[in-house]
């Protein structure tokens, strides 16, 4: 085996900002084109972690840079109340869940790692949490045993999904063996249409590069419209990277991102501060970059989308209808279409408005921050939930809540009928006890329309928060800008 | 890890595409805390249909699947590497893997093979009632019928498999390393390794 010294192959040509995050991590290079990447920041939750803990034990090794890591609950808590009028700590029904949450405290605790309790104002998903402390930050290498990792990249970090070997791998090492990835730009331009979200931007993304498109890649995504973006919208955007089949998903950092990361509890301050920022700015790709791939979108080609079928490129305007399998040129493709299309009850040729919903979920890692919350309120407000319909509001974290509870949007969902709940991924997965029931139809803002995804036999729609909330009081899969004052 | 030098044997001729790891494990085995034991949730959707693939007794026990592309898609749970080994499967053969999973898998002593659609119809054909072999000395696949199929394979995950080696253990060795570049990065970006910490901010 031969390691190869890193500061040869530096080169003089333009870079993108993959090529410039990756470069200033490489601890070693071997001749074969595996590098040390060394990982600034790590998220760790229940669900991925606990083996990797053991085979730290079983091998009598230690964490060795625990403060580069963050723990927090997410997966499997209930979003019910977690403390009782009185203050004390309710228990948690799920013995299998309760197990795993008592794991992710004690090992937390034996290897010195920060852990924000599910109790604590700071506790939510993963994904949440990290930007809005302050602890994922621009330039950095960030991992965590989740998919969605990706979303970080919104920030400028190179952000991406572990399985639980590689989180044992980075716990011991602070690095992880990776190859380089090929680099994907998606150039978006124009103003949005009246009622158009990120959200819809991302699944129109998908549905034109498909759910494998991204394989192998990593996508920057560029273009006028990306930077017009809010934080939250970008951070929607980059969260679904993964379901392109890219392993992380950029965005350049701006002003915007400085003035969203300044006074957060754990970016940096003061002098650091400063010093931090005029690094950041060196990092966009630079004007002349080459990427291996560049796909181009007009806004103006966007409209207010969801999908129809069980993968998350099954994407279809609002005004669509349901698609003829037939109407697709690759047999596979029709194949999976009449699966898809069996399992979700819906026949060719319906008008997606024409389909009735019983679910509707606001939450999820993609759709959970403040502005999604206030997008979905402001649909809602003077409205009611309809008949027959269950709709779930659930903050992406506690301090999202907090910020809502203030702005009132808690009593504008509760009037409307509403639930409102405690921080968690809940109807995302199937894992703790918000599900859709088995044939039941769901409008829901997170990332995944897998088979069995929010319950065995759930039928998920993916769609915008404002979308999900127009569904809500509709009834059915609606068009949001039939709702909206101009 | 044991070494893996070659794969033989019965194949599940699936070559279903875009199997996503919520498939290969539904979320609700997630809930172990162990590594073992998860074979019996392997599929347990795709088993749940009558005439399944999984519990034809032609198959049963095969150490290799074929699918169809972009297998391992979605989310992250290696849990989907460690069913398929639990269910005694030690390679896939697909023409494209979801990046995760490919690494999870090779993580775990699975080998995934990419060979194009071709190769995948043709295989599938042979798995009907004939073996498999995939050899990571020559990096081919075959059958009885002279079919011969180059794959190839990351030369360090081809390393690790074909010697066993521990990923963990090799990169400890290299601490005088890591330690020099935490170092320099004091030095350049402080910010990093000085992370303020969590205190319970909002209490
Ligand atoms: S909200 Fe959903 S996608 Fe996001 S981390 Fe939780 S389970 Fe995963």
């Amino acid at each position: 085996m031969v390691w190869v010294n890193a500061n040869i192959v530096m080169t003089p040509r333009p870079q993108t900002l993959y090529e410039k995050i990756w470069n200033a991590h490489v601890v070693e290079r071997r001749d074969d084109g595996t590098c040390l990447i060394y990982i600034d920041r790590h998220l760790v939750h229940e669900v991925t972690s606990p083996q990797a803990f053991d085979g730290l034990r079983a091998n009598g090794r230690r964490v060795r840079r625990p403060e580069l890591t963050l723990a927090v609950p997410d997966h499997n808590l209930p979003t019910t109340r977690r403390v009782d009028a009185a203050g004390r700590i309710l228990p948690i029904a799920d013995a299998e869940s309760a197990q795993q949450l008592d794991a992710l405290r004690r090992n937390t605790a034996d290897f010195g790692i920060d852990y924000i309790d599910a109790t604590a104002a700071e506790q939510g998903i993963v994904h949440v949490i990290g930007p809005e402390l302050g602890f994922t930050l621009p330039g950095t290498t960030l991992v965590c045993g989740d998919s969605h990792t990706s979303a970080h990249g919104a920030l400028g970090a190179l952000a991406f999904g572990i399985g639980t070997s590689e989180v044992e791998h980075v716990l011991a090492t602070q690095t992880l063996l990776l190859t380089p990835s090929k680099t994907m730009e998606i150039r978006v331009e124009g103003a949005l249409g009246f009622g158009v979200s990120a959200k819809d931007v991302i699944l129109s993304i998908i549905g034109r590069i498909g759910a494998a498109g991204g394989t192998g890649h990593v996508i920057e995504y560029t273009g006028d419209t990306i930077r017009s973006l809010s934080i939250e919208g970008r951070l929607t955007v980059a969260n679904m990277s993964i379901e392109g089949g890219a392993r992380a998903g950029l965005i350049a950092p701006d002003d915007r991102t400085f003035a969203y990361l300044k006074g957060r509890p754990m970016a940096p301050a003061g002098e650091a501060w400063d010093r931090a920022v005029a690094y950041w700015r060196t990092l966009p790709s630079d004007p002349d970059a080459v990427y291996d791939r560049v796909v181009r979108l007009d806004a103006s080609d966007i409209a207010p989308a969801l999908t129809w079928g069980t993968s998350p490129e099954d994407v279809v305007a609002i005004t669509g209808v349901v698609p003829d399998p037939e109407s697709f040129t690759d047999p596979s493709k029709q194949a999976a279409a009449r699966k898809s299309l069996d399992y979700m009850g819906l026949t060719p040729g319906t008008a997606m408005q024409d389909v009735a919903v019983q679910h509707v979920f606001i939450g999820s890692c993609t759709n959970s921050r403040i502005e999604d919350l206030r997008a979905a309120a402001s649909v809602a407000n003077g409205r009611h939930v309809a008949d027959g319909v269950r709709a779930l509001v659930v903050p992406g974290s506690g301090l999202v809540k907090r910020q809502a509870e203030a702005e009132g949007l808690d009593r504008i969902f509760l009037g409307a009928g509403f639930e409102w709940r405690e921080p968690g991924c809940s109807m995302c997965l199937a894992m703790n006890p918000d599900k859709v029931p088995p044939g039941e139809r769901c409008a829901s803002t997170s990332n995944r329309n897998f088979v069995g995804r929010q319950g065995p036999g759930a039928r998920t729609h993916l769609v915008s928060p404002a979308m999900a909330a127009a569904a809500a009081v509709t009834g059915r899969l609606a068009d949001v800008r039939d709702l909206m004052t101009v | 890890m044991q070494p893996v030098v070659a794969v033989s044997g019965g194949a599940y001729p699936w070559g279903a595409k875009n199997v996503d790891t919520d498939v290969i494990i539904p979320a609700h085995w997630l809930k172990t805390v162990t590594r073992t034991g998860l074979g019996r949730g392997a599929f347990e959707t795709v088993r749940s249909q009558p005439g399944n693939i999984f519990d034809d007794p032609t198959y049963a026990g095969s150490p290799i699947l074929i699918a169809g592309d972009n297998f391992g898609c979605g989310s992250s749970r290696e849990h989907a590497a460690w069913a398929l080994a639990d269910m005694g499967i030690k390679a896939v053969i697909a023409p494209s893997f979801s990046d995760i999973f490919s690494g999870n898998a090779f993580k775990n002593g699975i080998v995934a093979v990419v060979l194009p659609q071709e190769a995948i119809d043709r295989l599938i054909a042979v798995a009907q009632d004939q073996p498999i072999t995939i050899d990571l000395e020559t990096m081919t696949v075959t059958t009885p019928y002279q079919d011969r199929f180059a794959f190839t394979l990351d030369p360090f995950r081809r390393q690790c498999l074909m010697e066993g080696l521990d990923e963990i253990g090799l990169t400890l060795a290299r601490d005088t390393a890591i330690s020099k570049y935490e170092g320099a990065v004091d030095e350049s970006r402080p910010w990093i390794t000085e992370r303020r910490g969590y205190e319970g901010i909002a209490v």
